[in-house]
């Protein structure tokens, strides 16, 4: 019984000190102080790296996800006579729900995971300390730009998946169902309003950014310098990043539209 | 004004619950080659680390020219780094960078000069290593003997006043270590610097060092000259020194009696 009690404290002053960790590592990132000078090629290498090179699965996914909407909306719309109304339904459910999750989700993939795993292995190389003997911060050289990558990155990122969603519900509902090309898109301009759905999804985006990138970043600073240490903190980020994405999803989705 | 560069005083370090270091003293001098000496596991680069303020001791004090490097705040801290370096056992390059860049990294970091003047110092620095000519190369297109002179060009670059090496000669061929030692022995000459290398490469550091360490038990069991060490009365230091597989560092991990163990049952769940 004492050994249940003890084992329970332990993981909970340890669930605390990593929260503490995590918090002290953010802090340390959003405050550091920018060197323009310095700062800025560091930051479009890493825009380049976590944003750039997550483009080719975005865009596809987006257009295979906006190309499956349009076929399974048209199915069911058909049925009410209401085909016309394809346009907005596609464009809402990616400009409000499918564009920032499905994106935040392929980001922490993608970017997420390769940020954990090149972090990990620069604290198992010992890189990160080899930066601190040398009167270098790391966390305003190496995990600043980094953050500030995929606050920048990721909303973009997410807007070009619904926008390319958009184009591919057009390809197949337009030029291939036969639905109106007029109503598709006057339907949809009339119906999508740009505070409550592009906006609300822009937020939506920004908040997943900021968990992926926090998450990332503190499991690879904070892994055990070990390839079994940095194959676990690579999931666990891909792991927490995806449900923390889906949880605040709910939250968010609850808070905007549920009025 | 001091003759040591560093002075360790009554430090005492834990980790966990495991005590590593208790009431440990010793100094490096300056502009002299320290060897810290000591088995596996006993903390030798966990020292390095205490003295660059990476950790923290429990008690006592670390003394880097006179001024004490736990009590520091963290920007005296950054401001003491630039003072001296830490060559990696693994080298530490940042890899994707080229040597030359890996070279230039601190100065471009740490001075305002213009690119000219780094192209100098750079190549300056190469050339003591023998690198000059593999300055455009990545680090994954190097030898370990070859990553290691990078980096040790690396930790020149700023002209500190301590080098710090961990375990430098480990995994070399011995062309790379007769190179590094050679190294070593002349950039402390050439440079007036301080240098402090762990490691337990015996015979080679033995043959360049001016002062030794051997930490063992959790303490310094032996300081002074190579000559003076070599001539120590602790079986410890002598078992040490001269590689013996038995003495005070039994060979045989400790165990219940052998032939007990031999003739006794073998036990559920033990395989």
């Amino acid at each position: 019984m004492i050994a249940f009690w003890q084992r329970l404290g332990k993981s909970t002053i340890e669930r605390f000190s990593s929260i503490g960790r995590a918090t002290s590592l953010l802090l340390g990132a959003l405050f550091s102080l920018p060197n323009f000078k310095k700062g800025t090629p560091l930051l479009v290498k890493q825009l380049y790296s976590v944003g750039f090179l997550s483009l080719i699965i975005i865009i596809v996914s987006g257009l295979f996800i906006g190309m499956v909407l349009a076929l399974q909306g048209y199915t069911v719309l058909q049925g009410y006579g209401a085909e016309g109304s394809l346009g907005p339904l596609v464009a809402l459910s990616l400009l409000r729900e499918l564009g920032p999750v499905v994106t935040a989700l392929l980001f922490a993939g993608r970017a997420g995971s390769a940020l954990t795993a090149e972090i990990g292995l620069m604290k198992a190389t010992e890189q990160l300390s080899s930066l601190e003997m040398m009167a270098v911060d790391p966390l305003k050289r190496i995990i600043a730009p980094r953050f500030w990558a995929g606050m920048i990155s990721m909303p973009l990122l997410a807007l070009i998946f619904s926008a390319v969603g958009i184009l591919g519900a057009h390809l197949v509902g337009v030029n291939w169902l036969g639905v109106d090309t007029g109503s598709f898109w006057s339907i949809m301009q009339a119906e999508v309003s740009f505070e409550k759905d592009i906006l609300n999804g822009i937020i939506k985006s920004v908040v997943f950014a900021f968990l992926i990138t926090w998450i990332a970043l503190y499991r690879g600073y904070d892994c055990i310098p070990t390839s079994e240490g940095i194959s676990n903190a690579t999931t666990k980020t891909v792991v927490q990043s995806s449900l923390a994405v889906l949880g605040f999803d709910f939250v968010l989705t609850a808070v905007m539209f549920s009025s | 004004m001091s003759q040591n560069i560093v002075e360790i005083k009554d430090v005492t370090f834990t980790r966990g619950e495991r005590v590593i270091y208790k009431n440990m003293s010793f100094n490096v001098p300056k502009g002299k080659i320290t060897a810290i000496m000591g088995p596996s596991g006993i903390g030798k680069t966990t020292m390095l680390r205490l003295i660059g303020g990476q950790l923290k001791p429990e008690s006592g004090d670390i003394l880097f020219e006179q001024q004490s490097i736990p009590k520091m705040s963290r920007k005296n801290l950054y401001q003491a780094r630039k003072k001296m370096s830490m060559l990696f056992q693994s080298g530490a390059l940042f890899t994707d960078m080229s040597v030359f860049d890996n070279v230039a990294f601190p100065i471009r970091e740490h001075t305002a000069l213009n690119e000219d003047l780094i192209r100098i110092i750079v190549l300056l620095k190469l050339e003591l290593v023998g690198l000059r000519g593999a300055k455009d190369l990545m680090p994954s297109e190097l030898s370990g003997g070859m990553a290691r002179r990078a980096a040790l060009a690396r930790s020149i670059a700023l002209d500190p006043d301590l080098i710090m090496y961990d375990e430098p000669f480990a995994g070399q061929d011995p062309i790379s270590m007769g190179v590094l030692v050679k190294l070593i022995k002349s950039l402390n000459n050439v440079l007036n610097i301080s240098s402090l290398i762990v490691t337990h490469d015996v015979s080679e550091v033995m043959s360049i060092a001016d002062h030794v360490v051997i930490i063992a038990d959790k303490g310094v069991i032996g300081e002074g000259s190579p000559e003076k060490m070599l001539q120590h009365e602790s079986p410890l230091v002598q078992q040490f020194l001269q590689g013996l597989s038995d003495g005070p560092v039994p060979f045989h991990f400790e165990a219940k009696d052998y032939s007990k163990d031999l003739l006794s049952e073998q036990s559920e769940g033990e395989y």
